[in-house]
């Protein structure tokens, strides 16, 4: 099975060679690296652009503005914070031109903790870019949905923010992408780079086929009937580990991945807490203004009287920054003992 | 109803802009009237140096332009519009800058990023009157907006000229993107006829992304063709250029960048347009970029809000290409007035007609979010 680095590297090809994408660039998405985390090895489109995440937003934002499309990457989501009023711009220039100016781009970016990657590689995005009105905002957990995800945002005509877990970057998924050889080491033979000299090396793609994976869509990842605990990113994977754990137990635990962070899908949200009457949000930015805490309003505001439980939300310590130290790190976001521990609590509570 | 009303006004004339890139490919081969040449020649502006139906063509424009920015100023003060924000001042430079465009669209023409200062320009690639009045008023009839932005913030996708936002020199950065997918088109297709425009003030070259766009503009083996202007009109609001700059002249930033780049009077129309056609022909030519600095006036102060009021120590450079015109014996002063009234009164009637019509609907706050208007409205996912 393909891992995250892989699927995305494989959705770049299939788009570069079907679907008319035209840029991939970045610091260090070219050649010789492929970027830091190896997702765009082998991609013939792919450019190295200077250090400089404004001209990086600004350059596709002008690429989109031609009707071509480009997929963007900044190197860590910490250093996307300079780019934000541009980030504001691409998504408000269709609304402002009133339908003119559409800017179909994408912008993709490794977040979260994670990798013990102290102050300025383990920030978060999710809740920050839910509130730029105009984009969509994507968060695969699994390699599949990275693939399905990453096509259908290269296909939107608005642009689109994929975040990719970088904790999951090298995590290998349970299912294949359409066309991918069975064999995860003739796959890495294929489209893995050397190490060393890089330079007449070109990756031999396997026949992958189009997945799309509709933007707005989420999954039921695990049934269950007790609570309903809605995430995505890498803290899916945990909250898909404690429902496995607390089911040998006896206990009833219903996760969905959102996958989509804007727009969400209410309605599976919706039929799943109307099931089980207790929900939680899980997500590891920060926990003031956290994205979840919208959806808990929402559930409150809407499905108030068929709960039995307050809706609670999990989220990342209000801190400046995630510290190095493991201790320092573990603190800040949330760990896997104290979802299940706050699963458990909210089960028990009586109404 | 805005169709019928957009008719009922004068436009830019096609076969004057037709003249105009007949005359671009041509510059200097249509003087012919010696005595007129001799005459111009005691006047700063060298008129000699662009035939005679161009010059004429240029100050029409330059009225043109001028006349509705003092409409909208009008309309500001009397309280029928929110904002104004202009480029009263800048006609000698920005008026060839639009009749040289390579107008249309897609990556096969030019590519126009503007800021708010940008009437001559797009009043010069035939921008009516009546549109722009649609902007300041904020009707559902304004074509760049849809009467959601303040006056200034042009956009006509049908011309390449991209949305003018209020945030300064973003649109820097943005021009490299369609710089870029042009250089792909020339390779493509054997051409090198099309180029990416932007422009801002001096004041705004502080930004980064003013130097984010020399650093990727100049890349060796990877040069961008984009001309890259600035119009120091040497005020940013209120503050003054001299104190915030150590440069001195803005076009010495890009020399570093071994970017080929040059400073021209901005009051004068006839050396803006001979620099801005030369500029324009070495990047057609070549696939790399150039600067130009253009020194302009501010006529009006920065906008609305430092009181829209005509400084009258600042060069009128409308004023002084028509002295010119008439000293030269190519304009009388009685077609110079019919030419004045002739716009003044296509505005106030546009303006009328601009009052007649509605402002956007409260739902339609929910329209273009998304392409095709896809529902954005959380509620209703």
């Amino acid at each position: 099975m393909a891992n995250m680095a892989q699927a995305i590297r494989l959705a770049l090809h299939y788009a570069e060679t079907n679907m008319q994408l035209k840029d991939v660039f970045g610091e260090d998405v070219g050649a010789p690296l492929g970027g830091v985390f190896t997702a765009t090895q082998g991609i013939k489109t792919a450019w190295n652009a200077p250090l400089d995440e404004r001209g990086i937003i600004g350059m596709a934002m002008g690429i989109a503005m031609t009707g071509e499309r480009c997929v963007a990457e900044i190197q860590f989501v910490d250093y996307i914070f300079n780019t934000i009023d541009l980030m504001k711009m691409a998504g408000n220039t269709l609304w402002c031109s009133n339908g003119n100016y559409p800017m179909p781009l994408v912008v993709m970016s490794p977040t979260g903790a994670g990798i013990r990657g102290s102050v300025y590689h383990s920030h978060s995005f999710d809740s920050w870019a839910s509130r730029l009105a105009g984009w969509k905002v994507v968060q695969p957990s699994t390699p599949l949905d990275a693939y399905g995800l990453l096509l259908a945002a290269i296909e939107d005509p608005n642009p689109v923010l994929f975040l990719k877990p970088k904790a999951l970057m090298r995590v290998r998924g349970e299912e294949l992408i359409p066309g991918e050889p069975n064999d995860e080491k003739d796959l890495k033979a294929r489209i893995d780079a050397p190490l060393g000299d890089r330079t007449k090396w070109k990756a031999n793609w396997p026949a992958v086929e189009k997945h799309i994976i509709p933007i707005g869509k989420g999954k039921i990842t695990r049934e269950g009937d007790q609570i309903t605990v809605v995430s995505y990113g890498r803290h899916l994977l945990i909250c898909n580990e404690i429902a496995d754990s607390l089911k040998a137990q006896g206990v009833s635990v219903e996760v969905i991945d959102l996958r989509s962070i804007y727009p969400y899908d209410w309605q599976m949200i919706k039929q799943s807490v109307l099931k089980t009457g207790r929900v939680l949000f899980v997500n590891e930015d920060t926990e003031v203004t956290n994205f979840g805490e919208h959806l808990a309003y929402r559930v409150t505001e809407e499905l108030f009287y068929q709960l039995l439980a307050r809706p609670r939300v999990m989220a990342g310590k209000q801190l400046p920054g995630i510290g190095l130290h493991p201790n320092l790190e573990d603190a800040s976001v949330p760990q896997k003992h104290e979802i299940e521990e706050l699963i458990r609590a909210i089960i028990a509570e009586v109404p | 109803m805005a169709t019928t009303s957009a008719r009922s006004v004068r436009t830019a004339p096609k076969q004057v802009l037709k003249a105009a890139k007949k005359v671009a490919k041509k510059p200097t081969k249509s003087v012919s009237n010696k005595t007129a040449a001799k005459s111009a020649s005691s006047s700063r502006i060298q008129l000699q140096k662009l035939p005679k139906a161009l010059l004429l063509q240029m100050h029409d424009l330059m009225i043109k332009s001028r006349v509705l920015e003092e409409r909208l100023i009008k309309i500001y003060k009397a309280g029928d519009a929110y904002f104004w924000i202009g480029g009263p001042g800048e006609e000698a430079w920005a008026v060839p800058l639009g009749l040289l465009a390579n107008k249309g669209q897609g990556p096969k023409h030019d590519y126009y990023h503007l800021h708010y200062r940008g009437t001559p320009t797009v009043t010069a690639m035939g921008m009516t009157m009546i549109d722009s009045i649609r902007l300041i008023m904020n009707r559902a009839t304004d074509p760049c907006t849809g009467g959601r932005n303040f006056s200034g913030h042009y956009c006509f996708p049908q011309w390449n000229v991209v949305p003018a936002t209020s945030p300064i020199e973003t649109q820097y950065v943005m021009a490299l993107g369609t710089a870029h997918v042009q250089k792909r088109y020339h390779k493509a297709n054997s051409e090198k006829n099309a180029i990416t425009i932007v422009t801002g003030g001096d004041a705004g070259t502080a930004e980064g992304d003013f130097a984010s766009c020399l650093v990727w503009a100049s890349r060796r083996g990877q040069e961008l063709p984009i001309l890259i202007t600035t119009q120091n009109n040497r005020w940013g609001i209120s503050t003054a250029f001299d104190g915030q700059h150590g440069e001195t002249n803005i076009a010495d930033r890009a020399r570093a960048f071994n970017i080929r780049s040059r400073v021209v009077n901005g009051n004068d129309p006839v050396e803006s347009y001979l620099a801005i056609q030369e500029e324009m022909q070495y990047i057609r030519k070549t696939g790399k970029p150039s600067f130009i600095e253009a020194k302009v006036s501010r006529l009006f102060g920065h906008s609305s809000a430092s009181g829209a009021n005509f400084i009258s120590h600042e060069q009128d450079s409308v004023r002084e290409f028509e002295a010119a015109l008439i000293d030269a014996g190519y304009l009388t002063t009685d077609k110079a007035k019919e030419i004045w009234a002739a716009y003044e009164a296509e505005g106030f009637a546009a303006q009328q007609q601009v009052k007649t019509e509605l402002g956007p609907e409260a739902a339609t706050v929910w329209d273009n979010i998304y392409v095709g208007n896809e529902n954005a409205d959380w509620r209703k996912f």
